[in-house]
């Protein structure tokens, strides 16, 4: 287990914590010089004699946790991972100024969520019932209320307090889906699927059970694939831990009793029939030494209703290039020199349209004949009610004692940022 | 009280304010105090005036308190005790959060004053009603136990937590038994005696509980009490199943620790699963969840990747049509790229070779050295590894040769070489490409296995005694292993080709006896120069005899390793690849288990010679029959002996070591020793091989010297053993894994320099 937890900023120790008594303050120095004045770190885990420093980077800051033991690496990385968003849900972001403001309150938290270097309630949700950043003062009303967080933190229903009132009863669904593509230069998907998640903000009163359907058909074996005509093909889904698992296991119903707020429900992938939303079409030439002529074209592939937003293709151009004469019908293209790219910016592209981008860039000539890598075309873009993978929210039952209505919202959204990639 | 800090400077000034009449002044004192205290500045100098500050309504000022005792507790113990009161009433507060926090803090302490105080409270706080305060509390024994353990056993505190298993929270549950886990190790680790309550016997009773609770915990104490089934001995196949089915139902944790650490249980637990239907049902449903890890982070991922190594080196067919997931993005980090590669290549076959092979090259025109060097050797290895697709991996060779990228080249040479060793005399007719190179070359990898394929084909190159001619020339000034490489190349052009070449055969070992300093070349030129003079024939038998073939190691790691990490996956030292006492060992348990250790390594050794023994026997054997069966491959050793040159060293020195060595790196041969001896090499990783084998075999007063013999033997071309050139690296690569800036060989410096912090 980790025996200690230290945030790093690039130059300083802001926060540390020790579990363990098998390291000294100065431990730090060592990780100082082995990783972040180190330009070459090749890997998330540095085994330096019998130490081991785990390390994930977020903005500026280094999460460090360093052990002796052999360590369970998967549960020290998830929760570094975890740390990291509980400070995002605490201030919002993390970079050394929040820690900084905020230290005595990250000191209150890693305590609460990590006892003897096993991490304990780590629910954002419920430790803002006790860890907030206005003082407590214990009195005897305060001891009844802490009495019931406390049950509830280690109930088996840690996420949820049993007492929540609402006037109105509201489910909103947002389900997310991001596009993994790699497209070769020919043409021919090399792969693409899709990460998907659904996204649920309840408030609902007491203690609601919730029933949960989408036209999915979890394919475990492939031998096994069937006729329903619109079902989905998930190959994998993951849960938030208030989804019973073996009820999932043994007849596939999604049930749960839902946290108050918004959560992740679960996290889904699916690999066949992804309906890719865009198009893109290149014909990229080197003329000569001195010249690369560029003509991209983006298809919307989708229904003329929806339509694509916040398009962004970025173009790499070779790293000797000296100008580039970009010409666009919608949006606009400039040729960013930092990072050797066309930046090609489309506010929105309606279903079917298509827009065309020619470019030209001019190369200084270079000594060294070096071959221009070229790296693949990255497109980002936002398509509302559209799921590459087809997936449909079919019904979401609440059941509660109280018996009341309840309103349920759904939303689609596909995007990609960073995931879309176009060789040529 | 203590000394006073002089009246003046920051300190004085915390001082006065931790003093001041003021609630909010304190407060913000003690802020203060706390943010030198992590900057690292000395502020244990306040210690009484922060105290005076606990005892307080205020739970964020009580936290702050006690988050400075933590720190300070150990220099200053005399102090501390003023603290106890404070605590002990504390433990009693209506508030269970405070209840908790006192117990907690205590344990923290580790000072040995306060520690005899701390038993009333812990007593009350295990049978607490509140299950938050019970949860500490069962942690607080371990730490406890951590410090002090005849405290914790005379208290009865462990028989307490063995009953709190059955509590009737799974958060108290998961905590009792990571405190359990814990207590556990540190018993094993002192040696101390089975039936003590220290130990925590997983019985089928605890298994049932463990298994209720399973489903209700938080996602940690899932983990926790998963690595104790792990621990469990199954008392039948069916018990075996049960646990099985109770577990897979976790693989759809969104949590990735939880997914390995049911994957974990799982793979251990169906060892005993004999129902062909079960097993193959279980291996299915891993498949899925493994591939979603794969879109966590990218540390997490890595972990993934190396477990997934790991997984499929036990399950072929683990994940056979998912490849197409593991191809590289760009953004990828540069260490989940390099494993992702390792997989796709395990992953290959007939069926998805063509779409590895086009990622492959893709791979091979980026921009880090690194990463392109492996993609290249990844095509290698596929050659290697699919008959049917050999030609078109030489294809891919030909064109990324063609680009002239210096180190693109050179590691497409290298490549070529280990493509020649398994399919001789199939594609020479690149040679005149690869010959067409010869000037770009300058890493004595590249060059030393162009040599030894000039040598190989000696009689096929028209201007062979030119292309070595260039060698010879500049000998002296060459790396050992490109001029071992020239003298074997040359002579085998001299037995090849008798006539055009005694002039150059002179040179080459005049030059090597006379102007060079390495003890290995001037040896293996003697013993040319002697086999040549006094019978070509055993000369051509020896330096021309047959090669296996090479083939790809499906494990990295020996069977038993192998299990062993399987059983410890998502540890680092599954991640490592490597056994967990190669890299710990020095902390709380340290110098026992370094004992034990040591006498382990003798008992090791011991049999190590034995072995030693056994193998230098049956190598005579073989010496024995040298004039009969020249081509010693018919021996399932298949290594040294059967190379090309090293026969003649082989024959005098390197000889009593030759098994050893190869199946140290093999790591396949049925030798029933040979997992003893894999585990000897791991544990002596890298450079351990040398001075491993040296040590039974003895090297009669040439210690070092044979120990290069055998490093270049199996490193370089001329000497091949069956599968090491090309393809040890990647394995030797997995043992020490990327980027851990301390291969195994340098951690022993790397301890004494963090010994100096």
């Amino acid at each position: 287990m980790a025996s200690r937890i230290d945030a790093f900023g690039t130059l300083e120790v802001l926060i540390s914590r020790l579990y363990r008594p098998d390291f000294k303050r100065s431990i730090a120095d060592v990780f100082r010089i082995q990783v972040v004045s180190n330009s070459d770190v090749r890997s998330p885990i540095i085994t330096l004699g019998s130490t081991s420093f785990f390390h994930v980077r977020v903005n500026n800051l280094y999460v460090v946790c360093v052990t002796k033991t052999n360590a369970n690496a998967a549960l020290v990385f998830e929760y570094c991972y975890r740390f990291i968003s509980i400070s995002k849900s605490y201030f919002g972001k993390v970079d050394e100024e929040a820690v900084k403001n905020n230290f005595t309150l990250i000191y209150e938290l890693i305590d609460e969520i990590c006892d003897f270097g096993y991490p304990q309630n780590s629910e954002a949700d419920t430790l803002k019932t006790y860890i907030t950043t206005e003082s407590i003062i214990s009195s005897a009303f305060q001891a009844e209320e802490s009495s019931k967080i406390t049950s509830q933190a280690t109930g088996n229903t840690s996420w949820r307090r049993g007492d929540v009132k609402y006037k109105k009863n509201e489910a909103f669904v947002d389900v997310v889906e991001t596009v993994n593509l790699s497209m070769s230069a020919k043409g021919t998907v090399l792969r693409a699927d899709v990460d998907g998640h659904i996204q649920m903000r309840a408030y609902l009163t007491g203690t609601p059970e919730c029933k949960f359907g989408l036209n999915d058909k979890l394919v475990i074996d492939r031998a096994e694939r069937g006729s329903i005509a619109d079902a989905v093909e998930l190959d994998d889904c993951r849960f938030h831990q208030c989804v019973r698992l073996t009820e999932f296991d043994s007849d596939r119903t999604i049930s749960f009793v839902p946290p108050d707020g918004e959560f992740e429900l679960m996290r889904y992938r699916s690999t066949s029939n992804v309906k890719l939303p865009l198009r893109i079409m290149t014909t990229v030439n080197e003329v000569g030494t001195s010249q690369v002529t560029y003509i991209v074209a983006v298809k919307a592939n989708f229904g003329a209703k929806l339509s694509a937003t916040n398009v962004v293709l970025r173009i790499p151009t070779p790293l000797n290039t000296t100008s580039v004469e970009c010409k666009v019908a919608t949006g606009k293209a400039k040729y960013v020199p930092a990072e050797n790219v066309v930046s090609w910016k489309i506010p929105r592209v309606q279903g079917g349209q298509e827009c065309t981008f020619t470019a030209t860039a001019d190369l200084t000539s270079t000594t060294v004949r070096q071959v221009w890598a070229r790296p693949p075309i990255d497109v980002d873009f936002q398509v509302l009610m559209f799921t590459a993978s087809g997936l449909i929210v079919r019904f979401l039952k609440v059941f509660e004692a109280g018996g009341y209505n309840s309103i349920k919202w759904v939303r689609y959204l596909t995007k990609a940022s960073g995931t879309y990639q176009v060789r040529f | 009280m203590s000394i006073r800090a002089p009246r003046k400077g920051e300190n004085y000034e915390l001082s006065v304010d931790l003093n001041s009449e003021y609630r909010e002044k304190r407060k913000d004192a003690i802020k203060r105090v706390i943010a030198s205290m992590t900057v690292g500045k000395d502020v244990s100098g306040l210690f009484p005036d922060v105290l005076k500050n606990m005892q307080t309504d205020d739970l964020e000022q009580k936290k702050l308190v006690y988050l400075y005792l933590m720190n300070y507790a150990k220099t200053q113990p005399e102090l501390v005790i003023l603290a106890v009161n404070t605590f002990v009433k504390d433990s009693e507060d209506p508030n269970p959060l405070v209840r908790a926090l006192a117990i907690r803090t205590m344990g923290c302490l580790r000072a040995e004053k306060i520690i005899d105080y701390l038993c009333d409270p812990l007593r009350r706080a295990l049978s607490d009603d509140n299950p938050y305060v019970r949860k500490t509390a069962a942690l607080c024994v371990a730490k406890l136990y951590d410090l002090k353990p005849e405290l914790a056993i005379e208290n009865g505190f462990l028989e307490q937590l063995h009953e709190m298993i059955g509590d009737s929270n799974p958060m108290v549950v998961a905590n009792t038994v990571a405190a359990l886990t814990d207590i556990n190790a540190a018993a094993t680790a002192h040696q101390i005696p089975p039936d003590d309550p220290a130990h925590f016997d997983i019985t089928s009773a605890v298994l049932t509980k463990l298994l209720i609770a399973l489903n209700e915990c938080s996602e940690w104490g899932r983990v926790a009490i998963l690595n104790a089934l792990a621990r469990y001995t199954a008392q039948d196949d069916k018990e075996s199943e049960h646990i099985c089915e109770r577990v897979v139902p976790q693989f759809q944790h969104v949590n990735g620790a939880v997914v390995l650490a049911a994957m974990k249980v799982v793979m251990i637990h169906m060892r005993a699963v004999h129902r062909e239907d079960l097993v193959k049902q279980l291996v299915r449903k891993m498949a899925p969840p493994l591939v979603t890890l794969l879109s966590s982070p990218p540390e997490v991922q890595w972990v993934a990747l190396k477990n997934i190594n790991l997984l499929l080196q036990k399950r072929a067919d683990l994940l056979t049509s998912e490849m197409r997931v593991f191809f590289c993005k760009y953004n990828d980090p540069l260490y989940v790229k390099v494993e992702k590669l390792d997989i796709m290549v395990r992953l290959a076959n007939d069926n998805n070779v063509d779409a590895l092979l086009s990622e492959l090259k893709e791979y091979a025109s980026e921009v880090d050295v690194d990463f392109v060097r492996k993609s290249i050797k990844a095509i290698g290895q596929t050659a290697i590894q699919i008959e049917s697709a050999a030609e078109r991996c030489v294809n891919v060779l030909l064109e990324l040769i063609d680009t002239r990228v210096s180190y693109v080249v050179q590691e497409a040479v290298v490549v070529m070489k280990d493509i020649f060793r398994k399919y001789p005399s199939t594609y020479e007719g690149v040679i005149p490409t690869l010959c067409a190179n010869l000037d770009e070359l300058d890493e004595p990898e590249a060059k030393a296995s162009l040599i030894w394929i000039i040598g190989e084909y000696a009689e096929k190159i028209e201007n062979a005694d030119e292309l070595l001619g260039v060698f010879v020339d500049t000998f002296t000034e060459e790396s050992y292993q490109v001029q071992l490489q020239t003298l074997t190349a040359v002579v085998k052009l001299f037995l090849k080709k008798p006539d055009s070449s005694q002039g150059i055969v002179q040179r080459v070992l005049t030059t090597a006896t006379k102007d060079c300093d390495s003890p290995d070349v001037r040896d293996r030129a003697y013993i040319y120069w002697r086999l040549l003079s006094t019978d070509p024939g055993a000369a051509k038998a020896v330096v021309l005899a047959h090669r296996p073939p090479i083939s790809v190691p499906q494990t990295t790691v020996s069977p038993a390793l192998l299990e062993e990490l399987l059983g410890d996956l998502s540890s680092l030292a599954s991640v490592y690849h490597k056994p967990a006492e190669t890299f710990i060992g020095h902390g709380r348990v340290g110098a026992d288990s370094l004992q034990r250790k040591a006498t382990e390594v003798d008992d090791r050794a011991a049999a190590q010679r034995a072995l030693q023994t056994v193998a230098a026997g049956q190598q005579a054997e073989n010496l024995l029959d040298f004039d009969d069966e020249p081509a010693q491959a018919a021996n399932g050793d298949s290594s040294l002996l059967s190379s090309s040159s090293s026969s003649g060293l082989a024959a005098t020195q390197i000889l009593p070591h030759t098994p050893a060595a190869a199946n140290l790196l093999a790591g396949t041969s049925a030798n029933p020793l040979d997992d003893l001896v894999s585990i000897f090499g791991g544990m002596n990783a890298g450079a351990g091989f040398g001075s491993g084998s040296g040590s039974g075999g003895g090297g009669a007063g040439r210690g070092s010297a044979s120990a290069d013999g055998i490093m270049g033997g199996l490193g370089s071309p001329g000497v091949l053993s069956p599968t090491h050139t090309g393809v040890t690296s990647p394995s030797a690569g997995t043992m020490s894994p990327t980027g851990t800036g301390a291969g195994p060989g340098a951690q022993k410096p790397q301890d004494d320099l963090l010994g100096l912090f």
